[in-house]
């Protein structure tokens, strides 16, 4: 259920290594070091939001919110880094988390406090979010040279020639498995899911366990949106608008299901990555960008078609086994 | 003497390895009303469900009107002129009255097929005037009360013209005067020469309405004929029949002190004034049919439902449970009805269903151990006997019999003291059933105290120490073991008093 690969995993990175080779054989300027910087930076944003999306959507829920988390959080820091030029980076990356957090709190006031359905809910707060960024900066763009230089630093740097953001999207994915696959709330998560009426006599609090997912999926927007803003040193209302595709479809193709209590951190991280690479390569390739949109379209329906067949395969076990292995009966 | 209209011979149904129905013979005439009764679980609800196109029978002849039938979807059944009418009908919340009597077969005018609302309205209100019904045909289904709802149903099938008509404990949800109104729309029906099945649980009800009566027990016909012949102690005969010791050998246990005392639980609309003890080492059972009100007053005392009023005392001691982790902490388990919405986590493997409730004591600081896990299942899976390939396959891929053993075994695991069993062989074939009966004696041998919710007089009369009879929400009969009668038993669940 956790941890372990599995063979849809393997299937899909098959897919994406073939699609590398097959994009490399016709522009080899792919694998240039710029370019791979950008693919991996690319993959790190994705990742980290899918990981957000994965955990809400292990609940039955999902999150349309994050997309204007991560607008309204890299605004809200881009002013402050404007304001405060003297505050350093660390603070930033806090804050980013925090003030997403408070959002996602605010969805979890909505669907586990009020009971909203969880699509409407973040329905409007991604409405509501994205319309309080266009008050905070008044429509104005926040561009490189009005934020401060701590501001920057972080999102833009690289270490040993990777950017920063995929070290630290690659800590979230060690973060979100182990505490998915290791942890009892992890556990929690996806037994409410699989099952709600059986996790809530087992003595699984919804209230909390859904409050957890929400906050989650708002604390790694929000850290995404100070990222977002240092890296491409822009804030404006409209970024990383419609991203909630992009988002959703990394878990969908990486075997999260929409059902809930079925999902893991690799598929959704490598879900993310397959989308990163399709986003990445078609221009080389020059296809247009809309039909990049299409062919992105048509590896989401295949993928979710590939994972209803694997789900309705499984049987249950009625026939006496053939061969008794394991500890059948005692 | 004119032909039944309907004639069944030789009826035969498995389910798996549990019979069903074997060799079932009935006949209803045009013009009367046939009374069906047996216990939960006789088999009356698969005779409906073979009449109305649901299941198939395995062997056995259907004759109705003079035709030989077999239906293999419900249109069939509809199309030979049967309908029923459910306890529960199923039915469109937001349509119209109108639109529900005529779903799935709207009348249709010009060319393009529009709904032809003026005479689906006009139909409607036919077919309600037929029986004397008067519901405003345009507000929506959810605004009518349940008895209108059966009416609606009822005139469903009255649209399509059936000839034979099944009322399925149609009364159960009703009020008495609700009831007085349905008794005399079935005599309309039955004046206008069609033919009606009654099933029901309340026997005053079948003398009160029915011409004839046939007894079901365990699937085989066990009586039948004249009401006006009958007494109420001969349909109750026939209902229990044979005498229970051999089948559930009774394991001796001796009883220690007083566990748990429930003193005046009430809710507002499920149950009232229910109280209760169990000792250590006892087994309590609490008998009724369904709908009784047992499972809800469960739910209260497991924190899953919230009481009006009424005091818990745990070892003597007054607790507050208000939610299932109270309950746990307390030392209660309850092991729900439904196993496939209520115990396992389909997708999760049998370690991970056994070990959820205490995720706490298999984890340090919220980090699982997968060995305390492990070892969780090899103590307990083992003892319930569950066969798996593995403890890490899917609980989705068990057998049914081998889920209720993952649910019983992750709630013996968390080691309670004071056990909930909500019938806990229903559905499970007769081996497993007595796997079970095994283990239930096991636990109280070991000072366990078990509260045994069953709709099985058999299985409540085998095993029980004591029995607490409930009937639409209140107690209304205690028996010591000795004073144990099965008529006793079942004239009080069907609410007669002696």
């Amino acid at each position: 259920m956790t941890g372990a690969l599995q063979r849809r995993d393997l299937l899909l990175f098959a897919v994406i290594a073939g699609l590398i080779v097959v994009v490399v054989l016709r522009a080899p300027e792919y694998m240039a070091a710029n370019s791979v910087a950008n693919i991996l930076s690319n993959w790190g944003f994705l990742a980290i939001l899918a990981l957000g999306q994965l955990v809400v959507l292990l609940t039955r829920g999902i999150d349309l919110s994050q997309a204007s988390v991560l607008a309204f959080t890299g605004m809200f820091l881009a002013l402050l880094s404007q304001a405060v030029p003297e505050l350093p980076a660390i603070c930033f990356f806090f804050l980013a988390i925090l003030l997403g957090a408070a959002l996602g709190a605010v969805n979890a006031a909505a669907i586990a406090l009020a009971g909203l359905p969880p699509i409407i809910a973040t329905l409007g707060t991604m409405a509501v979010i994205r319309g309080m960024i266009f008050v905070l900066s008044d429509g104005a763009w926040i561009s490189s040279h009005e934020m401060s230089e701590a501001f920057k630093s972080f999102p833009a740097s690289q270490f040993i020639g990777i950017p920063n953001v995929f070290w630290v999207a690659l800590l979230c994915m060690i973060g979100f498995h182990v505490f998915l696959a290791h942890f009892a709330a992890g556990r929690n998560i996806y037994a409410l899911g699989g099952n709600p009426d059986a996790a809530r006599y087992a003595g699984v609090s919804k209230v909390r366990t859904e409050t957890l997912v929400y906050v989650l999926s708002g604390a790694v927007a929000g850290l995404c949106g100070y990222l977002w803003a240092g890296r491409f040193a822009i804030a404006y209302t409209q970024a990383a608008e419609g991203r909630e595709f992009a988002i959703i479809a990394a878990c969908v193709i990486g075997g999260v299901s929409i059902a809930g209590g079925r999902g893991t951190t690799i598929g959704a991280v490598l879900g993310a990555l397959l989308i990163s690479v399709l986003e990445t390569a078609l221009p080389f390739l020059k296809i247009s960008p809309f039909v990049q949109l299409a062919i992105i379209g048509a590896v989401i329906l295949i993928a979710v078609a590939v994972n209803a067949r694997a789900e309705t395969r499984a049987g249950r076990q009625i026939l006496e086994r053939s061969s008794p292995e394991g500890r059948a009966e005692p | 003497m004119t032909d039944p209209h309907l004639q069944i011979s030789g009826l035969s149904k498995r389910f798996g390895g549990v019979v069903a129905l074997r060799d079932v013979p009935m006949a209803v005439r045009s013009g009367e009303i046939m009374g069906l009764v047996g216990e939960n679980g006789a088999g009356k609800s698969t005779i409906v469900k073979i009449l109305t196109g649901i299941h198939l029978p395995d062997s056995g002849e259907i004759v109705i009107g003079g035709n030989a039938v077999s239906f293999s979807r419900p249109s069939d059944a509809a199309a030979a002129g049967v309908a029923a009418i459910q306890q529960e009908p199923s039915m469109f919340d937001e349509l119209t009255a109108a639109e529900n009597i005529f779903a799935a077969n709207y009348p249709r005018a010009g060319p393009l097929g529009l709904i032809d609302r003026r005479r689906m309205r006009q139909e409607a209100r036919r077919v309600l005037e037929d029986i004397g019904v008067d519901i405003a045909l345009d507000s929506p289904l959810k605004n009518l009360s349940v008895a209108e709802m059966h009416l609606v149903s009822l005139a469903r099938a009255l649209s399509t013209d059936a000839q034979l008509i099944i009322f399925d404990e149609t009364t159960a949800a009703l009020s008495q005067a609700e009831i007085q109104h349905l008794y005399e729309v079935i005599e309309g029906l039955k004046s206008q020469g069609k033919a009606i099945i009654f099933i029901s649980h309340k026997l005053d009800e079948v003398f009160r309405i029915c011409d004839r009566y046939t007894v079901l027990r365990d699937g085989v016909l066990t009586g039948t004929g004249d009401i006006a012949d009958a007494t109420q102690a001969d349909i109750i005969r026939a209902m229990v029949g044979r005498t229970l010791d051999d089948v559930y050998p009774k394991a001796e246990a001796s009883f220690g002190d007083t566990v748990l005392q429930v003193d005046g639980f009430c809710h507002a609309t499920e149950f009232d004034d229910v109280s209760f003890d169990l000792r250590a080492g006892e087994i309590l059972g609490f008998y009724g049919l369904v709908g009784a009100g047992r499972t809800e007053v469960m739910e209260a005392l497991f924190g899953l439902k919230v009481r009006k009023a009424g005091e818990l005392r745990i070892s003597g001691s007054p607790a507050n449970i208000g939610s299932p982790r109270d309950a746990m902490a307390a030392d209660l388990a309850y092991v729900p009805e439904d196993r496939q919405r209520h115990g396992a986590i389909l997708p999760f493997s049998v370690v991970h269903n056994i070990s959820l409730p205490q995720l706490d004591t298999v984890s340090n600081n919220g980090f699982l151990n997968r060995r305390r896990e492990e070892e969780l299942v090899d103590n307990f899976g083992n003892k319930v006997a569950i066969k798996a390939a593995g403890w890490d396959q899917p609980v989705a891929e068990l057998s049914g019999g081998n889920q209720q053993k993952v649910v019983i075994g992750k709630w013996l695991a968390i080691r309670p003291r004071i056990v909930i069993l909500d019938e806990p062989t229903k559905g499970i074939d007769i081996g497993s059933k007595a796997a079970v009966h095994r283990m239930i004696g096991d636990l109280v041998q070991q000072g366990m105290a078990v509260i045994l919710v069953t709709s099985e007089l058999e299985e409540a009369l085998g095993i029980a120490d004591r029995l607490v009879v409930m009937a639409r929400g209140r107690v209304v009969a205690r028996f010591e073991r000795e004073a144990f009668s099965s008529e006793a038993v079942i004239a009080a669940a069907a609410g007669f008093r002696q």
